[in-house]
């Protein structure tokens, strides 16, 4: 039982920390999203080059085979500096749902090396957060797929390159067997991608599909074991990514109690702010806890991993919107604004809280998956 | 970083195992989940048993005839004893007089005393709290008036807690009259036998006896009966701050002993005849407990992992005492709701079978947890003090 950092890891995120200070300080925060895609591409190159983009891609794709507590020491720093790129879908989910695979070989030499950018499409109009209600229809072309249907929400599937998504190949909508996942090309005929912004900065896609053709990726009637452990991994970072962003919003409003007078002393003097910032602190430290307790349990059985992920999804959200709506609060009419960093914490917040399912989801999955080991 | 034990871990877990699978009789199952002390006699006999294995002070360096366990260790017997369903250990004398004994007191006063404290031959209570002192302490206005080679006590405890069964008491008192309040104050060990005391209950809203008022009429004891210095009394208790941590880490392991009580009783009842741990709303609201659970289970884990490295937690110990409290309320109050209408049959009136099974235990844990957020403690002063530790305000 360790819950410290190697002194490597501890490096690791030392350079993510100082990168984030230098590159997406707090004070430029609105010139730096006003810059949009090119701005993105551009810090993206430089992570690229500080070798970040491969880090969790595993070795036998031609990554460093990062493990997922290395993962979490680079999304603490994403977190905290509020870094608005596409890393979890890119660079952990992706990758999980291509390891090992022929089709996706040459894509993740790509991704790790930041010439090209992929994100995953799951959700469709009826499916919830429900990763096996799949509609998407497949049809077979000699060695060759075609698919059709609508994914609703691709995570940071705005400037993607490539798409991975899941189709139905057998069974019925609702099944887990019958499952496949496949890879298309952004340019493929068929295929529209209708961006959005998001308030946080994160630039995500609704993908139509009509008769795309598709690279299959491992056994294509098989593929929902691997789609709900890459979505774990993918969770677990964002949960790492929320803590770093808590944490910062907390010792802003701290700096702000002891700095802001009113009423001719500072506010921190006041008892009832004492307490606030006394909840959001342990609010903060019991989100850091269920960050490491869903990352530590991503390479056991499926059932604690699945109990201990979603576990970390309810608590790491509540806790994370909680403490970026009182940052908000302490800040009084300033951290309404629009330039003030507490509110981009709360905006990155709420969003992550509803990533991969929010916290209802993931209640009743620990619910169904009854009592632990 | 990762959440493995190694061998040698393995190896005690196991030991551990073994040495609960058989002892635990069944009759302490409910009232142990629902956060309540059992009868002193089953505390003691539980405590000699873990004793004559060597275990009767998890907490304690081997010199004193403790363990000397590491924290993972300690962390591994917590959660082996609360998977059996054992209660947790007697704290007043293992947890709270026993470590300042052994760190401020004669070797006179450590051989007469520690080794009683193991057996639980003696057991100790509290007589800190009073009627003007609670959260402020500071305030107490007992006196130990210094006479030939004795003391003389008199004043008024409150809030002491198995003062009934005791057959000692460590009692913060008034040596002398100093401008700080927190200075003259002095810590001194009196014997339940000796003339001038009295006990009188304080019945509580769960019905069940804790504890009481405690009246000091010249009590007189030997001067020898001081701990540590006269006067220095007050700082004792920060020996205790730095050990509280283990106490919070200890007693929050416990609380997957409730969400077991919560989980029989909602598979138990059925609603339109579907037991109710399988309706979505019941279903969500346990699992809402639960997580929260691991999530403080983790906090200890940190906690125990700080303490192996010999790092400083800071008030993460005020901090689990604080969320501690929340979830046992928590946890407690849906147990009741787990037993639906029936909750309402406290005790019988001996003309049927009575109550369920559950009952009285789940209702008065309920009850008594709410005491769990005022004693040792308040949670607005645990607020004050990691306000104050933690973040410097």
């Amino acid at each position: 039982m360790d819950f410290a950092y190697s002194d490597e890891q501890q490096m690791l995120r030392d350079s993510v920390l100082r990168y984030g200070e230098e590159h997406w300080a707090a004070a430029d925060r609105l010139k730096t999203l006003a810059a949009g895609p090119e701005m993105t591409k551009r810090r993206w190159a430089e992570m690229a080059e500080l070798g970040w983009l491969m880090l969790p891609i595993a070795e036998s794709d031609g990554g460093l085979g990062g493990s997922a507590a290395d993962v979490m020491a680079v999304m603490e720093g994403v977190g905290r500096h509020l870094m608005a790129v596409p890393y979890v879908t890119s660079c952990v989910l992706v990758p999980a749902l291509l390891e090992g695979s022929e089709a996706g070989a040459e894509l993740l030499g790509e991704i790790g090396a930041g010439t090209a950018v992929a994100a995953a499409g799951f959700l469709e109009a009826d499916s919830g957060y429900d990763l096996r209600h799949v509609t998407t229809r497949t049809v077979r072309h000699g060695e060759g797929w075609r698919l059709s249907g609508a994914k609703v929400h691709v995570e940071d599937g705005a400037d993607a390159d490539w798409f991975v998504v899941s189709a139905r190949t057998a069974g019925a909508d609702h099944e887990s067997d019958g499952i496949g996942l496949f890879l298309i090309d952004r340019a493929a005929e068929g295929l529209a991608v209708d961006g959005s912004r998001a308030i946080d900065g994160h630039r995500h896609a609704r993908l139509m599909l009509d008769d795309v053709a598709a690279i299959p990726v491992g056994d294509v009637e098989a593929a929902t074991p691997v789609i709900e452990a890459a979505v774990d991994r993918a969770i677990a970072a964002q949960l790492a990514e929320a803590v770093g962003s808590m944490e910062a919003a907390s010792e802003a409003t701290l700096d702000h109690l002891r700095t802001r007078h009113q009423f001719g002393v500072a506010i921190g003097s006041f008892q009832v702010l004492q307490h606030r910032m006394v909840d959001m602190v342990v609010a903060g430290e019991e989100a850091r806890s269920m960050a490491y307790h869903a990352t530590l349990n991503l390479g056991r059985d499926p059932h604690t991993r699945t109990r201990a992920v979603s576990a970390g999804k309810v608590r790491v959200a509540e806790s994370g919107v909680y403490v970026g709506q009182q940052a908000v609060q302490l800040h009084g009419g300033v951290g309404f604004s629009e330039e003030l960093i507490v509110s981009h914490h709360l905006r990155r917040q709420m969003m992550l809280a509803q990533a991969f399912g929010n916290a209802d989801h993931h209640r009743t999955r620990f619910a169904r998956l009854g009592a632990g080991a | 970083m990762n959440l493995d034990f190694d061998a040698d871990d393995l190896r005690f877990r196991d030991e551990v195992r073994e040495f609960f699978a058989d002892g635990i009789p069944e009759t302490w199952r409910t009232r142990v989940r629902a956060g309540l002390r059992l009868d002193p006699e089953d505390l003691i006999y539980y405590q000699r048993r873990l004793h004559a294995r060597g275990w009767g002070a998890p907490t304690w360096p081997v010199e004193y005839g403790g363990t000397g366990w590491t924290p993972t260790q300690q962390y591994i017997f917590w959660s082996e004893a609360a998977r059996a369903d054992a209660p947790a250990q007697f704290h007043q004398g293992l947890e709270l007089i026993g470590p300042i004994i052994f760190t401020y007191g004669t070797d006179e006063q450590k051989a007469r005393y520690l080794p009683r404290i193991l057996t639980l031959d003696d057991w100790w209570c509290q007589g800190y709290s009073e009627p003007g002192a609670g959260s402020d302490l500071a305030a107490l206005r007992t006196r130990a008036d210094r006479d030939g080679d004795d003391y003389v006590l008199n004043g008024q405890k409150m809030w002491t807690s198995y003062a009934h069964v005791a057959s000692h008491v460590f009692v913060l008192a008034r040596t002398s009259q100093e401008a700080k309040r927190q200075q003259g104050i002095s810590l001194i060990l009196v014997d339940m036998n000796t003339p001038g005391l009295r006990v009188q209950k304080i019945p509580t809203m769960d019905e069940k006896y804790h504890t009481n008022e405690l009246f000091l009429d010249d009590v007189r004891v030997p001067v020898s009966n001081l701990l540590g210095e006269e006067g220095k009394g007050w700082g004792y208790g920060k020996v205790l701050l730095d050990r509280e941590r283990m106490v919070s880490a200890a007693t929050a392991i416990f609380l997957t002993q409730t969400v077991r009580g919560i989980r029989d009783a909602a598979t138990r009842r059925r609603v339109g005849g579907v037991p109710l741990i399988e309706t979505p709303g019941f279903a969500t609201k346990l699992a809402q407990f639960e997580i929260e659970v691991i999530a403080l289970q983790t906090m200890v884990l940190r906690l125990m992992d700080d303490a192996a490295r010999g790092a400083d937690s800071g008030p993460r110990g005020s901090m689990v005492k604080l969320r501690w409290s929340q979830l046992t309320q928590a946890g407690t109050a849906l147990w009741v709701e787990a037993l639906g209408p029936e909750s309402a049959h406290f005790a019988p009136l001996g003309n049927g079978d009575g109550p369920a099974e559950d009952m009285p235990y789940a209702l008065q844990g309920a009850l008594y947890s709410r005491v769990t957020s005022i004693y040792g403690g308040s949670s607005e002063i645990q607020h004050n003090i990691i306000a104050r530790r933690a973040l410097g305000l």
